[in-house]
């Protein structure tokens, strides 16, 4: 029953096989690439996808059947095949990726946010304005070689009066208001005290910055019982008031930022420093036009200094003729509230967060 | 010292304006505190006389006058008590205008015209003074402006002087400043000895010559009290902020303020036999000019007489030697008192005086017998009498020795930066009254003048130098200095590093008192030995704090008070204790209460317990090499079933916890603030890291839960965990603690994660699962816990 179909001439029997395949092979090419067209999810693409280009889809079917060609017309069959093959595979990840796409978007869209509502576990605290000021000036003068020193607060009378060139009695201490805690002990007044340990401790030259809690027995609307101090000590074979006065100007239009900030120096008496002095700066409110803060002067009072009395060297034990020093003294409080436009100094010590937040 | 620039300028009159003056003196270390009028800014007011004085027919308190204004005669209505005929008095006439612009002008009162007003002090701004006329003296010229007449166009300063100026604490001192600094010459008045008329002396006599080194005294009989203080002194003793008080004290006053050397008058009948300066005795008492009794403390300096002490030395007169208006003759003192053995005193008895102040900081000791026979001159120019001779006791080997000093051109140079010309160097000393001698070794050989006290040092010349020379034409220079590295501990962790880590855990620095209320700090340490302070401001402020608890919970308290109940504070400080005599340890505190997140849309709402602190310090102590633990404690003031020691390597560190439900009540905080307080040393101790390998090989995890008691504390069973799996185990994490059904009343059921690793070799299931089998079998033993399923 096979022998008539093999009987047919070979060249006839091509033509009408080769006829029929390619009839089919572009019946199966619009009919995919209608199909892909109509597809509307993945699993529908995936389907057509086994369909015609599967193991046993249509096309791979069709190549199956090239194996009745002659050998001359297998590759040329099969590479329009192949074609139509790739052609299709080219459409169905087409349709893939724009399926893809819009599956995407259609995310993306219910995703949408509202991006203005707040941000979630913002938790920030702040430094206190006083430890703010201390860093900055502590920057200032350990950039310029200087180290910060601590020391005791209940602080015995030789180092906080004695030492300093304040005997019993002198008038000097009358101005200091001071805490007693026996009769040897005092809250510190200053932090010189720790000028003085240092000295004892350490041989020049000396560059150190003392920053820290003082205490004077007075409490009004300008005076606070508790306040900070930084007191700076230098001493070196040659340091001059030239000195002093260039570090301190200096530092002031740093602090404040301001070039032509005017600072004056005026004689003043401590008993520890001879020549002192005490630092005037331009009123930063007004501008040296004067205004309640400078009292209508134009002048703000920032702090004391002065070149160190030989006499607190010789009680420390520096060599009077070899080395020279100076020393400063600034209020902090004095120095945050200029900065910051505080107008109370109480409100340093209430620890509202309303007054504390604003220092983020 | 508060003066009169008029005063002033009598001795020296530099050409510059009263404010350019104040600057110069403010400049040059004589700070000028305030510069006020002497009075208001009044004008068309005249000396005027009354010259009838009838009562006002409708009023009781309304008299009608007729004054003298000196070119007319006006009806003046007035309601002062004092309007009586032949007084002298201010007079605002027609147009006048007064302090405030307050304009003078025609008014009937109760029917009756006033064409101007009689004027009381305070309505010329010249004194407090309202009740009654300003009463001229009888002589003021009847018709001149009072302006012109009383000199008011003078304005006072006050000078806020340093301890070391007391030489400007009369006119003179002041004057030579002025003088040297405008390179001009002060006129002194001159003071001519008053030759005595009388014979009359009163014995002296000084045993206590080291603390009195030179006692002046003189005997002046004849003073007519009831004489008045001429107009001149007392203008100048009411601008200088005294009150005339009779003529004698207004001299004594007035010499003072003047020169400088307070003096004293003894009413000469109210003495017994002699002067004797001496030191009080025990048991001593005596009463004060200001009436108040004291008991004298041994080894005062006292004036006395033969019979009790009269006066305390320098400081203030006795309520019954003083003159009076009866006195008719008197003792007038003028001494010199050792500063350096009488400061203090005053203070001592709670009293301040002229006199004390002066004193204590020095008076010229060569001024004495200048002051007492100005004064005397004055005296017998104002209160007429006759003056005995000067009287002086003097102890030269007591008296302070004039200093000489050599100033070196080099020193100058070296201390300020500038070398100064020899004449200006010359010039300014001599103009302070140094004797000045230039040698050829440039320098100067400089003695002192008595006045200074200040005057002991190389230096002390250096300063007055700078001084006058001016400070702000020193120059100015950058500091010069071999640099040096700094060196800087890694180990040792910044404060700064800590404090930015709790502000970014939203933790706000706090500062509070180291000294705190005795009540707030027992609620923490009720057997706290606190250091206290002998006198603090208040009793709030009387003890030194124990911890900065009692601090931060006042905070919380100030903070909730005010609406705003989630605060987050820390603070760090020293803690205070008695000790070897006192120890200070740095402290780091913190408060957490309220909400755990602030008010949101998002984030949880719950409020703060104990492990949002623990969390907060766990972080703070953050190492990978030490071991933190956390044990069950008890702390006053703190819950006992939510508190905590922290130590770290086995040795505690602090403590946290929340606060006890009665402390929340005493210090008026919310039931759920967590305190934690450490040693701020410790949490600042960190380490190098030291680097060890990545283990090449994988790590197995595998998660347990099992049921144990719920008293147990996972602590321990965490720690019998680590234990048993041995190095193997590279990580431990508690996951979940639950209690609830599927476990038992009292049980809950702790889920665990463990992770194991090995350095050198992949483990095998069966390895892990043998130490999953010993860890399981391990905790049942020991805390009977059963695996769950």
């Amino acid at each position: 029953m096979l022998l008539p179909f093999f009987m047919v001439k070979s060249g006839q029997r091509l033509h009408t096989v080769e006829m029929e395949s390619m009839e089919s092979l572009e019946a199966i090419k619009s009919a995919a690439i209608a199909a892909v067209a109509q597809a509307s999810t993945p699993q529908e693409l995936e389907q057509l996808r086994v369909e015609y280009l599967g193991k046993k889809g249509a096309l791979t079917g069709l190549l199956k059947t090239l194996g009745g060609l002659s050998a001359e017309e297998r590759p040329k069959a099969g590479a329009l095949i192949n074609a139509v093959k790739q052609e299709l595979s080219g459409v169905l990840n087409e349709r893939r990726t724009g399926l893809e796409q819009a599956a995407l978007q259609q995310k993306i869209e219910a995703e949408k946010i509202d991006v203005t509502l707040p941000g979630r576990g913002v938790d920030l605290g702040g430094l206190h304005p006083i430890t703010r000021t201390i860093q900055r000036v502590e920057d200032f003068f350990t950039g310029m070689g200087f180290s910060v020193a601590e020391g005791p607060e209940i602080e015995d009378d030789y180092h906080n009066f004695e030492a300093l060139n304040i005997p019993a009695h002198h008038p000097a201490r009358a101005m200091h208001d001071t805490f007693y805690i026996d009769d040897t002990h005092v809250l510190r007044t200053h932090t010189s005290g720790v000028q003085i340990r240092t000295m004892e401790s350490r041989e020049p030259p000396l560059r150190i910055i003392c920053p820290g809690r003082v205490y004077r027995c007075d409490s009004d609307l300008t005076h606070s019982p508790m306040f900070h101090q930084i007191e700076g000590l230098l001493v070196d074979e040659r340091s001059s008031f030239a000195d002093l006065k260039g570090l301190l100007e200096a530092f002031m239009q740093a602090f404040f930022e301001r070039d032509d900030l005017a600072v004056r120096f005026r004689p003043s008496y401590f008993p520890f420093t001879e020549p002192s002095a005490e630092v005037d700066i331009q009123c930063v409110k007004c501008g040296g036009e004067g205004c309640r803060v400078c009292s209508h002067t134009g002048w703000l009072e920032v702090l004391g200094c002065g070149m160190v009395n030989p006499r607190v060297f010789e009680m420390s034990g520096i060599d009077t003729e070899r080395f020279t020093g100076f020393a400063f003294g600034l209020g902090v409080e004095r120095l945050a509230m200029l900065r910051y436009g505080i107008g109370d100094l109480r409100l340093n010590f209430d620890n509202d967060l309303r007054f504390l937040s604003q220092f983020q | 010292m508060i003066f009169s620039e008029q005063w002033l300028r009598e001795w020296v009159n530099p050409s510059l304006s009263s404010e350019m003056l104040a600057e110069q003196l403010t400049m040059a270390g004589l700070e000028v505190d305030a510069i006020t009028p002497v009075a208001g800014s009044f004008e068309g007011v005249v000396v005027a006389e009354i010259v009838t004085a009838e009562q006002h027919p409708d009023a009781d308190k309304l008299r009608v006058c007729t004054v003298n204004a000196g070119d007319e005669t006006v009806q003046i209505v007035c309601g002062a008590p004092n309007a009586r005929v032949g007084l002298k008095a201010p007079l605002a006439r027609l147009g006048a205008v007064l302090p405030g612009n307050f304009k003078i002008k025609k008014a009937k009162l109760r029917g009756l015209e006033s064409q101007g007003m009689l004027c009381a002090a305070a309505e010329l701004s010249l004194s407090d003074e309202k009740d009654g006329l300003l009463e001229l003296a009888p002589d003021a010229p009847v018709g001149q402006d009072l302006r012109e007449y009383l000199a008011l166009n003078d304005v006072t300063l006050e000078l806020g002087l340093t301890p070391n100026r007391a030489d400007c604490l009369g006119i003179a001192g002041i004057a030579r400043d002025v003088a040297v600094l405008n390179q001009l010459m002060a006129c002194e008045p001159p003071v001519e000895p008053v030759q005595p008329t009388i014979d009359t002396t009163f014995p002296v006599e000084v045993t206590a010559s080291a603390q009195c080194p030179r006692y002046l005294g003189r005997v002046i009989e004849g003073v007519d009290l009831a004489a008045t203080t001429p107009l001149y002194m007392a203008e100048r003793l009411r601008r200088s902020g005294l009150r005339t008080i009779d003529p004698v004290v207004d001299v004594t006053n007035y010499v003072m303020l003047e020169m400088g050397q307070p003096l004293h008058a003894f009413d000469l009948n109210t003495l017994a036999g002699g002067i004797i300066v001496r030191e009080s005795t025990p048991n001593e008492s005596m009463t004060l000019l200001d009436g108040s009794e004291i008991q004298l403390t041994d080894g005062t300096l006292v004036i006395a007489d033969q019979q009790r002490p009269l006066a305390l030395a320098g400081i203030m007169g006795g309520a019954n030697s003083g003159v009076s208006a009866e006195t008719r003759s008197i003792f007038l003192e003028s001494a010199f008192f050792t500063p350096a053995l009488i400061a203090g005193r005053a203070r001592g008895y709670g009293l301040h005086t002229d006199a004390s102040h002066r004193y204590e900081r020095g008076v010229d000791w060569q001024l004495q017998r200048r002051a007492i026979e100005r004064a005397t001159e004055l005296l017998l120019t104002v209160t007429g009498g006759s003056a005995g001779p000067v009287i002086e006791v003097v102890s030269p080997e007591d008296l302070p020795e004039q200093s000489t000093l050599v100033l070196r051109a080099e020193r100058i140079e070296r201390v300020l930066g500038l070398a100064l010309p020899e004449d200006e160097v010359t010039r300014i000393l001599q103009g302070l009254g140094f004797d000045v001698t230039y040698d050829e070794s440039n320098s100067w050989t400089c003695v002192a003048p008595s006045w200074r006290f200040d005057m002991s040092q190389e230096v002390d010349l250096i300063e007055e130098l700078a001084r006058v020379h001016g400070y702000n034409r020193l120059p100015t220079a950058h500091i010069e200095a071999k640099l040096q590295i700094t060196p800087v501990s890694e180990a040792q962790r910044s404060l700064r590093t800590l404090r930015q880590g709790l502000v970014s855990r939203g933790f706000q620095e706090a500062i509070t008192f180291s000294f705190v209320a005795p009540e707030q700090q027992a609620v923490f340490w009720p057997e706290g030995q606190a250091v206290k302070v002998k006198n603090p401001i208040s009793s709030e402020l009387s003890e030194m704090r124990l911890g900065l608890l009692p601090g931060l919970a006042a905070a919380v308290a100030h903070n909730v008070k005010r609406q705003n109940s989630r605060v987050r504070l820390f603070e760090t400080g020293s803690r205070f204790t008695t000790g070897q005599p006192y120890a200070e340890q740095s402290m780091l505190a913190l408060a957490m209460s309220g909400t755990k997140a602030a008010e949101n849309w998002a984030d949880d709402s719950s409020r703060v317990d104990f492990f949002d602190m623990k969390g907060a310090v766990e972080q703070l102590l953050g190492r990978t090499d030490a071991d933190v633990t956390f044990v069950s404690a008890r702390h006053s003031g703190l819950h006992d079933g939510q508190t905590a020691n922290v130590a770290l390597d086995g040795k505690v560190i602090g403590f946290l916890g929340t606060v006890h439900p009665q402390a929340a009540q005493q210090l008026d905080i919310p039931a759920n603030t967590v305190f934690a307080e450490l040693d701020l040393s410790a949490v600042r101790q960190g380490s190098v890291p030291a680097y060890e390998d990545i283990s090449r090989f994988p790590e197995t995890r595998r998660d347990i839960a099992v049921v144990v008691g719920r008293d147990l504390e996972v602590g321990a069973l965490l720690d019998a965990v680590r234990d048993v799996s041995g190095p193997a185990l590279a990580d431990l994490k508690l996951f979940d603690v639950y209690t609830g059904s599927g476990v038992g009343d009292h049980q809950k059921s702790i889920a665990l994660g463990l992770t194991f690793r090995d350095g050198s070799r992949t483990l095998d299931d069966e390895e892990v699962s043998a130490i999953i089998d010993q860890v399981v079998d391990f905790l049942k033993e020991k805390f009977n816990a059963e695996l769950r399923a």
